[in-house]
């Protein structure tokens, strides 16, 4: 930060030198962000391995964590606890990679995949393929990604008009989403799912019940795309300040943001096919990434952070905070979530009058 | 104002445009229009609203799409080359620039340097040079750590074309550069480029708004009406008269401009000319 009092000294003329302090002032401040939340995911996770119906103490957590215990700890601890730890981290990641991506391409805080409905339409090519093919695993998936991909489509179609302007494809999105949520709910009373829990999966969802195959296809996936953005995401910085500069600049804007809204649908997909749509993590932890990290940045890597720490956070205070009494994931989100974007909503219209 | 960035200037590049149609959603703006840019001179493109010389120049820029023609840039189709190899010789300042919330001064100028960075581009001590220097150039060298959103109007523009020039190209477009500056802020930025063009030879176009300043600030003028170029050449011999009510169809005199003796442009409208006795 001393960087940051010598430059803003009025009247001072930076040389190079100076340019490159302000840039690595503003490096540190990004990588300041994703260590603390990488740091806090860590602990909250071993806290959370530490709690629960089993009382298994810490120490021997610790002792499981370190390779031993006895086998009925390393059961509760690897087998029980810890899936469901690794799934609302990585679940977490991808949806707010998928928000930071969207919102940053389309340039609009209120553009994230849960509020346009590519989730809704991830859930529904989920439950389709679950329901109506008997399909399992990466063919979920699959299918996600293809409901995720034709609302993308319907709302680039419909609201398309040399860019993709004002609240025009926020409103055919939230359309979307209530098509698809309403679909979700016909194929699962259609199919007679008297379940709550899987019901509750696919319309509200939850990470209490991903493990073996499909955690390591959510994991994978969810690193191949990261590996994906970490290779496009330069493009954001430019594409950040409109179309004409990005073009200017040498960027193919529309190829740049179809490739990395496709990204984003994928992990949308990917999260959606193992825990349903989990709602608000895309909308607030790209949000309260580019807060911590400021200064115009798109926050990519913050916002993973911040999406695994919260969505991680949320699970375990919705199985733990209030003793005889747990709700799902996407239930805590929820709640989280939807102040924030009444807020948002009220910004925005002030910021348009 | 200090040196200007480096490097040494390439031979000028020429700009030309071949019959070049450009219109929106199939309305046709400009038809089969040609215009050879003066290497390494400042051109101005003035003309009545609507007469299509912001569109004209977003061609030229690659920032709309050509309906008939072709741009060449040193004879070459420029729609033909990759858009990263453009950027680096034409930089080009559209009509408004919205900088996102929060970026600074010195992120942003730096943005300017994506067209010479490589794919896992990181910012070289060369680039924060050349960023420091498009700073200097511009007067703005100690605004380098505030934020956009604080700054005047003015410091902004200043701000937009140090990225353009953090870009080094040899042809610069402007797009109505002067829109929303006070008239002591329109001639320190005709200014300014005019140092960039003497100093490094930067081939400079620019819609303007204001005729005299394009008349004063322009080695070749270029009037517009209707989709087409009206007259084209040295500002004293194109802007009389004649041209101003043919383009505009605005009845005026023309005198010489008592500092630049460049032509100035005296309209005359309905009221308080000396014959009106109000």
């Amino acid at each position: 930060m001393t960087a940051d009092v010598r430059i803003a000294r009025a009247g001072e003329p930076v040389d190079a030198v100076g340019i490159g302090a302000v840039r690595r002032a503003d490096r540190r401040r990004r990588v300041a962000v994703v260590v603390i939340g990488a740091g806090l995911a860590v602990a909250v996770a071993l806290a959370a391995l530490s709690f629960g119906a089993a009382g298994v103490t810490p120490d021997r957590v610790l002792a499981v964590i370190l390779g031993g215990g006895d086998r009925l700890d390393r059961f509760v601890v690897l087998d029980l606890r810890l899936p469901r730890i690794v799934a609302a981290l990585v679940v977490g990641v991808a949806f707010a990679l998928a928000g930071a991506v969207f919102q940053s391409t389309l340039r609009n805080p209120l553009a994230s995949p849960d509020i346009l409905g590519v989730s809704a339409g991830a859930s529904l090519g989920a439950v389709w393929a679950i329901l109506g093919l008997g399909a399992g695993g990466a063919i979920v998936a699959g299918f996600a990604f293809g409901g995720g991909l034709v609302v993308a489509v319907v709302i680039w179609l419909a609201a398309w008009r040399q860019g993709l302007h004002g609240v025009r494809f926020v409103l055919v999105g939230v359309g979307m989403a209530y098509l698809c949520g309403s679909t979700v709910a016909w194929l699962l009373a259609r199919a007679e799912v008297r379940e709550a829990q899987t019901a509750l999966h696919w319309t509200v969802g939850s990470v209490a019940d991903v493990r073996g195959d499909e955690l390591w296809l959510l994991v994978v996936g969810t690193a191949a795309c990261g590996g994906v953005l970490a290779f496009l995401g330069r493009v954001l910085r430019p594409l950040a300040l409109g179309d004409d500069h990005a073009r200017a600049l040498g960027v193919r804007a529309d190829a740049a943001r179809v490739a990395l809204l496709v990204v984003a649908v994928a992990l949308v997909a990917l999260a959606t096919s193992v825990a349903g749509p989990i709602a608000f993590v895309a909308l607030i932890a790209p949000a309260v990434a580019r807060r911590l990290v400021g200064r115009g940045g798109a926050a990519i890597a913050a916002s993973a952070a911040v999406g695994g720490v919260l969505t991680l956070g949320a699970d375990v205070a919705g199985q733990f905070a209030i003793p005889g009494f747990t709700a799902p994931l996407g239930i805590v989100t929820g709640v989280i979530g939807a102040p924030y974007l009444l807020w948002l909503l009220s910004r925005t219209e002030r910021s348009r009058a | 104002m200090s040196a200007l960035p480096v490097p040494a200037p390439a031979p000028a590049a020429g700009l030309v445009a071949e019959g070049v149609s450009l219109g929106y959603d199939g309305r046709r703006v400009i038809e089969g229009l040609d215009l050879a840019v003066p290497p390494g001179r400042i051109t101005a493109i003035v003309g009545p609203n609507a007469c299509g010389k912001s569109t004209l120049l977003r061609g030229l820029a690659r920032l709309h799409p050509l309906e008939a023609g072709r741009v060449l840039l040193d004879g070459r189709d420029a729609s033909r080359l990759p858009r990263r190899d453009v950027a680096r010789r034409i930089g080009v300042l559209p009509q408004s620039s919205v900088a996102p919330d929060g970026v600074r001064v010195a992120d942003l100028v730096a943005r300017g340097r994506y067209p010479h960075q490589g794919w896992f581009g990181r910012h070289s001590s060369d680039d924060d040079a050349v960023v420091a220097e498009a700073l200097a150039a511009t007067g703005i060298a100690d605004l380098a750590g505030r934020p956009i959103e604080e700054l005047s109007g003015g410091q902004r523009q200043r701000v937009w074309i140090a990225m353009v020039l953090a870009q080094q190209t040899d042809v610069v477009l402007l797009d109505e550069p002067t829109t929303f500056l006070d008239v002591a802020h329109q001639l320190e930025l005709l200014d300014l480029l005019t140092a960039l063009n003497r100093e490094r030879g930067t081939t400079v176009v620019m819609v303007l708004h204001e005729l005299n300043l394009a008349a004063r600030y322009a080695d070749h003028l270029v009037v517009m009406s209707a989709g087409r170029i009206a007259a084209e050449g040295d500002p004293g011999s194109v802007l009389t008269a004649g041209t101003v009510r043919e383009a505009f169809g605005l009845d005026a005199r023309v005198i010489p401009d008592p500092v630049s003796g460049s032509p100035l442009v005296v309209p005359i409208g309905r009221f308080h000319s000396a014959d009106d006795r109000m």
